[in-house]
């Protein structure tokens, strides 16, 4: 069960950070899930070899978390914790892609480990750029703007109303799970054949409470929508952080820094 | 498995976000138009617990491992299609945003992994015909497992595919099919039998729940012709525009686009978006084309067939390096400036 206690956890902490309050808090939702979409966008269509030029966005993800305030322990566990995927297909690299691309010296360095190394810090990035977009803005927040750009709002519903009872619905499997431990010697009665009749309770229980939260909504007048009484507006400032970030998105995608930097250091030693 | 957005080039991405895009939109229309607004409560309590059961763990018989379901069928059996389809993928965009597990750029391959086969090639062309009016235990069974078999085999097929497409990862697609479909065939039986067991169990419980759910489907009528050819027009649109915009790193999609045109390439545009890049690059590009070449080394350039990239050029090797280690430190620096505040703070 440790798995469910850290994910329960980790829920807690992600919305934890989001109540908080930054610079990078402040901004409208809609305008961070754009900054989010350009950031992956412009990562992912690097060359399979790139590396130098993807650090200059390693840089601006570290200004946004630093200006949020999220901790870089929090985003470094979870990276390592997700990483082994990544790893596990970009391991062939090395072994099928054996093409010399790079002589430092008389070493010479085949593309397969460039593009290894090259698919882990992309992999970084992207799930640090959603990591920071959630610890940044909350679950909410999000979903509201993901419908104001466009979302159907059965989904965005859907959504707000799955993240609302995850909690609920977790520690009650939580319960569950543990209760069914606490009886077991020796691993018996963790089979397969337990597992059936233990969700199909806790399913039993969920369509109950989904009967129970649908008669209290129509009581209270649900008719399908969710309102918020926060309306929200675009500020000049909103807008122009969009285009001010999106612009150096986009300059640091198609310049190639580092290779500029590098260039320009060994020229004045040479 | 869920696809990984490191994994993932921008013109597959964005292909399978457009057709995961038009899926949800119609399957919202669908689910609105039910006007059973008890659904919605329902899909969204439902998609908690099928969050919930995947974190149970149970020992898999025989090999001492242990797994959780995947749930794709089990909300189909009990929702329905379409709201099935959106209870996915609100699952999914969860898992995505709160836990790392795939990417925000991979969401659309996932959700149309996981959704897509599961609601609309699993559900009604193999669970419904074997499963028939659901009063016997052995065809609920029988349908469970061939229908999560089929479902999670096409899942396997379509991470395979979409790797294989963006062209990120060197695994040959040989190897790489190996290594996916028996595993998913191993996962999908134990599936099956999970599906099956919670389904009759909630059937020997409460059997209303089940019959209810069976008649307010208006199934008959699913078009899934109509599904599939909105998804190719949605494929093969955002796979021309979002060829351009990625254009001269394509590999994967160049061959697709190849395959289904019959031509090598789509005529790149000069002017926009790629010609600005472009434009940067040659300005940026201190000795434009220039590397040194020897036979073999020229010959591994040409069969690779990138521009600039495969020459073994030690200048720009040395150059790039040296640029990206001090980016690297630059980077680094500003973390520990932002700890030692916030520690300060």
């Amino acid at each position: 069960m440790a798995a469910v206690d850290s994910a329960f956890l980790d829920l807690h902490r992600l919305d934890h950070l989001a109540g908080r309050d930054s610079v990078v808090h402040r901004l409208d939702p809609r305008v961070k899930v754009l900054i989010t979409l350009t950031f992956l966008i412009c990562v992912v269509s690097f060359d399979k070899y790139a590396i130098a030029g993807m650090l200059p966005f390693a840089f601006f993800l570290t200004l946004v978390l630093g200006l949020g305030g999220i901790p870089a322990g929090f985003v470094l566990k979870k990276l390592i914790l997700v990483a082994p995927l990544a790893l596990l297909v970009g391991l062939f690299n090395p072994v099928y892609d054996q093409q010399p691309l790079m002589q430092l010296g008389t070493l010479t360095i085949a593309g397969g480990w460039l593009s290894l190394l090259s698919l882990l810090l992309r992999f970084c990035l992207t799930v640090g750029a959603v990591l920071a977009l959630i610890a940044t803005t909350g679950f909410n927040a999000v979903c509201m703007a993901l419908e104001q750009l466009g979302m159907p709002r059965v989904f965005a519903v859907q959504l707000l109303l799955l993240h609302r009872y995850l909690f609920v619905l977790v520690e009650e499997g939580r319960r569950m799970d543990r209760a069914r431990r606490l009886r077991s010697f020796q691993g018996r009665g963790l089979e397969m054949r337990t597992l059936g009749p233990l969700l199909g309770s806790l399913l039993l229980r969920t369509l109950d409470r989904a009967q129970r939260i649908h008669l209290a909504m129509r009581c209270r007048g649900f008719d399908g929508t969710i309102r918020t009484c926060r309306p929200s507006r675009l500020t000049g400032r909103d807008l122009l952080v969009l285009a001010l970030c999106g612009g150096a998105l986009l300059v640091l995608r198609a310049v190639d820094g580092p290779l500029l930097l590098g260039r320009l250091v060994t020229g004045l030693i040479a | 498995m869920h696809m990984a957005d490191a994994l993932l080039s921008p013109a597959v991405g964005g292909t399978f976000w457009a057709a995961t895009a038009g899926t949800i939109a119609w399957c919202a229309k669908k689910v609105q138009q039910d006007l059973d607004d008890r659904k919605i409560p329902l899909m969204g309590v439902l998609g908690a617990f099928i969050f919930t059961a995947q974190m149970i763990n149970f020992t898999i018989p025989a090999t001492g491992s242990s797994g959780h379901i995947g749930g794709g069928l089990l909300l189909a059996i009990l929702l329905g299609p379409y709201a099935a389809f959106l209870t996915i993928a609100s699952v999914l965009v969860v898992q995505a945003l709160f836990f790392a597990d795939g990417g925000l750029l991979a969401l659309g391959c996932n959700i149309f992994n996981l959704g897509v086969f599961s609601c609309f090639i699993a559900y009604p062309l193999l669970y419904k015909p074997l499963a028939g009016n659901g009063t016997s235990r052995t065809r609920i069974v029988i349908a469970s497992i061939v229908a999560a078999i089929v479902g999670l085999q096409l899942g396997a097929l379509g991470v395979v595919g979409e790797t294989v497409l963006s062209g990120i990862a060197e695994l040959p697609l040989q190897a790489f099919l190996w290594a996916m479909l028996p595993i998913h065939l191993a996962i999908g039986l134990v599936e099956g039998l999970v599906t099956a067991a919670v389904v009759t169990f909630v059937w020997q419980a409460r059997p209303e729940i089940l019959e209810s759910a069976a008649t307010t489907r208006p199934l008959g009528s699913l078009p899934i012709a109509r599904v599939l050819v909105g998804l190719a027009v949605a494929a093969v649109l955002t796979g021309g525009v979002f060829s351009w915009f990625a254009s001269s790193f394509p590999d994967g999609l160049e061959w697709s686009i190849a395959q289904a045109t019959g031509k090598d390439e789509l005529d790149e545009p000069a002017e926009g978006i790629y010609g600005l890049l472009a434009g940067f690059q040659e300005k940026t590009a201190f000795l434009p084309d220039y590397a040194f070449r020897t036979g073999e080394q020229a010959a591994a350039a040409e069969q690779a067939a990138e521009p600039a990239w495969p020459a073994v050029d030690s200048g720009t090797t040395v150059a790039g390096l040296v640029g990206g280690g001090l980016t690297l430190l630059v980077t680094i620096g500003l973390g520990l400036v932002f700890r030692k505040r916030r520690r300060t703070a």
